[in-house]
């Protein structure tokens, strides 16, 4: 239980502050909207649809080696927004570029830079952590001899024993196979990483091992990553950047420190998450 | 102010990573799919071995309705299209049921943001399908041969697996169109497929000559590849006949005809295929449908 002093300045948890002006910008998003229509009612010859914006009018761009996160409670539009640059989604309006790349117009080259780490560990359950970090090696082009030998310096690192290498996922906790997935897309050295909520539902141990190697992954590959997540500590730990969305849309935008001051002196970047958006991070998803 | 765009970066000099774009990326990415679908067997193989002994005794059950009947001719001719089945249907089945697969597993995302153009899937899932088919197929033919004596040579089983492989290329874009339904619809689009299956079943005369169907059918029997493949391993076995014993069987010359039309099969309906599915692909990015809960 944590026990917090009413009025008490909140500690500053941010990452240390790094110059990253100079450098290029990778990722630069400019007036994205993505909007989904579904089907509300009507007769099966006459239904009805009612659409929705998941992502209204965005824009940001991330430098080179930038974490950068994107806060919101669920529903928020953060998963569009990592599909929309992860290539699986068609803009309806807008553009997405990575180093000056379309990702519509060039997927093909967009693909070869990205890898992704989602909320729910996407794997072959059945197959062991092996055979799934092997199969996404292959797939990006990478020696299969030669990714055996790093996954499995990665995942030593990452605390599985040698004999997990080769059970089936489906018998890993949950911390262990989000680990596997951080594994996987760094294994293809990409240059952009998308994790989506990597540590939703994880235990603390676990959630903490993970941040500690996404720092240590980011600094070892210079990659740059896209952090969307609803846990305060997290971003304020370790992104140089934060935006806050909602409903679809970035309500503000800067360092921890930034956003912090933006809700007055002593707040928490909860405090100023829930004055800025006039919602509460916990809130459960809309269906 | 901002920085302007940099150039896309050039990966680090890496010798064990093949360059994007290349023959030798797309060939490592094609083995990637064999490598995971062999593994997913490999672990899957208590259901494996149920569906693989299913095949074998309902095709056996079929085939001894020919012995029943006192009829070597028919024997054979059952024989032939159980196995020929085993091995179509299941090829189609596997490549058709890739996405579904694909979604059940959650893995669908990852799959459809990899550096692998449609074309590399699709050899890539059908070279393991294809070995996969084939072994049943021939684990149907030996389980038959523990009942009767097959009366074919094995000259003319190795004509008809050449016939099989060839008829396999437009089942291969028949199986990416099909693909297509569980794009679009994650609930009904796995059902479609096992429906389409079952209509190339019923109007290629797998079991019975085209023949038999009502007229208004036949003509439809001509769209699939099963129905020029069943004729042509029919003449090679010396099945395509009435009555109840064989005919001379002719050699893979005297079927050309029939040949040449399954290539142009796969020469259609591979590229039409790739074109539908990338279509749909598109559609599903647009709607959001690409995704593992549709």
């Amino acid at each position: 239980m944590t026990l917090t002093v009413p009025g008490a300045p909140s500690p500053d948890l941010s990452a240390p502050h790094r110059d990253l002006s100079a450098r290029e910008i990778v990722l630069d998003i400019r007036g994205l909207v993505k909007g989904f229509r579904k089907k509300s009612g009507g007769t099966l010859l006459r239904p009805q649809f009612a659409d929705s914006r998941a992502v209204d009018d965005v824009s940001f761009h991330v430098r080179r080696g930038e974490i950068y996160g994107v806060l919101g409670p669920n529903g928020s539009g953060k998963s569009t927004l990592i599909r929309a640059m992860s290539t699986l989604l068609i803009p309806d309006a807008g553009t997405v570029s990575i180093f000056g790349l379309d990702v519509v117009r060039d997927e093909a080259q967009v693909r070869r830079l990205l890898n992704r780490v989602s909320v729910d560990a996407a794997f072959y359950k059945k197959l062991s952590p092996r055979e799934n970090l092997l199969y996404s090696a292959q797939l990006y082009g990478l020696d299969r001899h030669v990714a055996e030998q790093r996954a499995l310096v990665t995942l030593r690192r990452l605390g599985l024993k040698d004999k997990d290498f080769y059970e089936p996922l489906e018998e890993m906790s949950r911390g262990m196979q989000q680990k596997v997935a951080i594994a996987r897309a760094f294994l293809t050295s990409p240059i952009v990483v998308l994790l989506d909520e990597p540590t939703t539902g994880l235990d603390p141990r676990s959630r903490r091992d993970v941040q500690e190697f996404v720092l240590e992954l980011r600094d070892l590959h210079d990659a740059t990553i896209i952090l969307t997540t609803h846990d305060m500590p997290e971003a304020e730990r370790l992104c140089d950047r934060i935006a806050f969305i909602s409903g679809g849309k970035f309500v503000a935008e800067g360092t921890a420190g930034e956003l912090r001051a933006l809700a007055g002196p002593g707040k928490s970047l909860e405090d100023a998450f829930i004055e800025l958006t006039g919602e509460d991070l916990a809130k459960e998803e809309t269906p | 102010m901002t920085t302007p765009h940099a150039p896309p970066p050039t990966p680090a000099p890496d010798p064990a990573r093949t360059t994007p774009g290349t023959l030798a990326h797309q060939l490592r990415a094609a083995l990637a799919f064999v490598f995971r679908d062999y593994h997913l067997t490999r672990r899957y193989w208590s259901w494996v071995l149920v569906f693989t002994f299913y095949d074998m005794v309902s095709a056996a059950s079929i085939m001894l309705i020919g012995v029943a009947a006192h009829n070597p001719r028919l024997t054979l001719t059952l024989l032939l299209g159980a196995v020929m089945w085993s091995f179509l249907g299941r090829l189609f089945g596997e490549i058709a049921n890739s996405i579904s697969y694909e979604r059940w597993e959650g893995t669908i995302e990852y799959t459809f943001m990899a550096p692998v153009s449609r074309l590399t899937h699709l050899v890539g899932v059908s070279l393991f399908a294809g070995a996969y088919a084939l072994l049943r197929g021939v684990l149907v033919f030996l389980f038959m041969g523990l009942f009767v004596d097959i009366g074919a040579t094995l000259g003319q089983v190795v004509q008809c697996l050449v016939v099989f492989m060839v008829a396999s290329l437009g089942f291969m874009g028949i199986g990416l169109m099909a693909a297509v339904l569980p794009v679009m619809s994650t609930e009904n689009g796995a059902q479609a497929t096992n429906i389409i299956q079952a209509v190339f079943l019923l109007i290629s005369g797998v079991y019975y000559p085209v023949s038999v169907l009502p007229a208004w059918l036949q003509p439809v029997s001509a769209i699939s590849p099963a129905t020029y493949a069943l004729d042509a391993c029919r003449k090679i076995l010396g099945v395509n006949g009435t009555g109840t014993t064989f005919q001379p069987g002719v050699g893979l010359g005297a079927v050309l005809p029939e040949l040449g039309i399954l290539l142009a099969f796969g020469a259609v309906t591979i590229p039409l295929g790739l074109y539908v599915f990338g279509k749909a692909e598109t559609w599903a990015k647009r709607t959001g449908k690409l995704k593992r809960a549709g």
